[in-house]
């Protein structure tokens, strides 16, 4: 039977949700389910994919996979098809993912569908739903090159827990440190308590209508009571009050949560690139022809500065 | 040491988008530099001016129309450019087969790219060519420190900043937050109509994929809007997040 593989998204053992996302969706598809992880000392994750409905786990240890760098990591999984053949090979639209896909399918000259918002899988054919022109059209591509090759955007694909066998595989290691072209020198976490922007089932975000870290320090107290992470538009980035790596739009993050909430975000056509597919969208903005209202399914004409505070009492009820 | 930097023709991102025969339509769009490779620009240009590289080419593969970028980067600094011919149909396999046979010729020791185009938005394309090139690439950078042969680029990845070091020649694609691109002066813009600029045609490559057809985005159900005092609005917005999206609260 052919098999779907999932390409693990891990950091010290803390697994991204798109990763099971990722296996969900293949197995829809009927197919067998590969879990492929890389890493060090990462074998004790396989139930982990099991649960989720991967068959078999391919698991590529070792120190030369501690960390993703591309070279090694392209030379392995090439190795690794060569030898099991998958029909179709899934990663997750995220720094590692497009970056890892890319390469390996320039080196196989075979075709990509990058960041995917819905898929159709056969024997050796992909039809992939991509979003383009930031979201204002969408583009339907077929991928026919073996594997068939496609890196998917997170939060879209339904989490759904189904038992998969998890047999545990280990491909023999062909990579080299000679195939490793990046010196990873250093890599410094984010410190937030909060979720990472773009895996996190609520986002609030405030945009210019903040007027300054007082009108921030409300979007972050409504977030930190609903578990939420933090976005914001490139008025509220570019004027300093949050990271650069916190803008929500067109040069910013995509998000895709089941809530968005825009407070004092007017609604530009870049910000909205970022947001537009989310589930569910409030917007909170004292002006009524907002065209942040354009997209909302509630939206509140009023002043963050006092609907905030009394929402958070409400909330707590 | 020379920088060649990738510079891709997009649609404003103001845009509307409309299909025609199947197509987008491309008529009476403003067409601008991809917003990532202006910033790719700006990063050569800064090269330059630490001289670190002292010569900074911009390649575009495109229609004729592609010219106009060219002649933007060259009015914010640039020295020369390469126009590509390539209109017809190209997927980003045959995209990246003929840049990289383009920028093969120029032999540059540092190629920058934006990290994706703000249209088509695969963010295959600088690491295809690099894979081609057999060159190492590193994608996403917010800074580079160029010595010695090498370049230690900080990237933003997923979670957290990267710092890597790359052996030149490599190719090095950018995000928006690397730097504040400059806009061209008068005398930029009247220099650059003197910068040479040669035009190339493509090498020929089949394409990996096939488009099955372009669509609209479902058009997305009006909403409730409310405009009430604000307890009232605070009230009726927890209600909807409790009943409707049945969030939880910490
Ligand atoms: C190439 C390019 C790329 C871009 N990429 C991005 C991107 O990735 N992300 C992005 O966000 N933008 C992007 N932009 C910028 C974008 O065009 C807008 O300028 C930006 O999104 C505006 O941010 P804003 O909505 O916070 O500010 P504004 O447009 O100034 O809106 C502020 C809103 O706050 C409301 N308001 C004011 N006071 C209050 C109050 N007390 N309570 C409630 N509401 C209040 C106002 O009514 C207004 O609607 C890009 C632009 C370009 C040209
Ligand atoms: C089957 C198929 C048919 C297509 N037909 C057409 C067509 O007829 N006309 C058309 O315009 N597009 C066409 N496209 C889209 C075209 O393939 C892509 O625009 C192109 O491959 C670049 O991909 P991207 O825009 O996603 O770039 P990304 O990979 O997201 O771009 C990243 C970076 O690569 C560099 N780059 C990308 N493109 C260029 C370029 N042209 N010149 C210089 N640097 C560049 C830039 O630095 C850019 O920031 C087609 C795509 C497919 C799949």
């Amino acid at each position: 039977m052919s098999e779907t593989w999932v390409i693990v998204e891990q950091r010290d053992g803390n697994i991204r949700k798109a990763t099971f996302e990722m296996l969900s969706e293949a197995k829809k598809i009927g197919d067998e389910v590969g879990a492929v992880v890389f890493g060090k000392n990462v074998e004790g994750l396989a139930p982990e994919f099991a649960k989720y409905g991967a068959d078999k786990v391919y698991v590529v240890e070792g120190d030369l996979f501690a960390e993703y760098n591309t070279g090694a990591y392209v030379a392995q999984l090439a190795a690794m098809i060569a030898e099991y053949k998958p029909n179709a090979v899934f990663f997750a639209h995220t720094f590692n993912g497009r970056d890892f896909a890319s390469r390996l399918a320039q080196k196989l000259e075979a075709g990509l569908a990058t960041d995917a918002i819905a898929v159709e899988l056969s024997a050796g054919k992909g039809v992939f739903t991509r979003a383009i022109y930031a979201g204002k059209a969408i583009a339907k591509v077929e991928v026919a090159t073996s594997p068939v090759l496609a890196t998917i955007r997170a939060g879209v694909m339904e989490v759904a827990e189904a038992a998969g066998a998890g047999a545990v595989v280990k491909p023999a290691i062909a990579a080299t440190d000679a195939d490793v072209y990046q010196n990873i020198k250093s890599f410094v976490p984010t410190v937030s308590a909060r979720p990472d922007l773009t895996e996190a089932e609520t986002v609030v975000s405030g945009g210019r209508g903040c007027k300054g870290p007082d009108g921030i320090k409300l979007v972050e107290n409504l977030a930190d009571m609903l578990g939420a992470a933090v976005g914001g538009s490139r008025a509220s980035i570019d004027s300093g009050w949050l990271g650069h790596e916190l803008q929500v739009g067109q040069t910013g993050k995509v998000v895709c949560p089941n809530l968005y909430i825009a407070a004092g975000i007017s609604g530009a056509i870049q910000h909205l690139a970022g947001m537009s597919s989310s589930k569910f969208i409030a917007a909170i903005n004292t002006d009524p022809e907002a065209p942040i209202f354009n997209v909302s399914d509630f939206g509140v004409v009023s002043d963050l500065f006092k609907v905030i505070p009394t929402l958070c009492t409400e909330l707590k009820k | 040491m020379k920088v060649l930097v990738c510079v891709k023709q997009t649609f404003d991102t103001e845009a509307k988008i409309e299909l025609k025969d199947g197509k987008i339509a491309d008529a009476g769009i403003n067409l601008i530099i991809n917003p990532y490779d202006e910033v790719a620009v700006e990063g050569g240009i800064q090269l330059k001016e630490k001289k670190v590289v002292d010569e900074v080419v911009v390649l575009s593969a495109g229609s004729d129309k592609a010219m106009d970028a060219i002649r933007t980067a060259l009015a914010m600094g640039a020295d020369r450019g390469i126009l590509l011919k390539q209109d017809t149909g190209a997927d980003e396999y045959a995209r990246a087969i003929a840049l990289a046979a383009a920028i093969k010729d120029e032999n540059p020791d540092i190629i920058l790219a934006g990290h994706v185009a703000a249209d088509d938005g695969s963010s295959q394309v600088p690491t295809r060519i690099a894979e081609i090139l057999g060159l190492p690439h590193i994608n996403v950078i917010t800074n580079v420190e160029v010595a010695d042969g090498k370049a230690t680029c900080t990237c933003e990845a997923d979670g957290g900043t990267l710092v890597a070091e790359i052996t030149l020649p490599a190719v090095i694609s950018s995000q928006v937050s690397w730097n504040e691109p400059r806009y061209p002066s008068m005398k930029g813009i009247m220099q650059a109509k003197k910068k040479p600029v040669a035009t190339v045609d493509a090498v020929a490559a089949d394409n990996k994929v096939t488009i099955v057809e372009y669509g609209m985005p479902p058009a997305k159900q009006a909403g409730v809007k409310i405009e009430d005092e604000p307890d009232v609005c605070a009230a009726k917005l927890a209600d909807w997040m409790l009943n409707t999206v049945k969030i939880e609260v910490k």
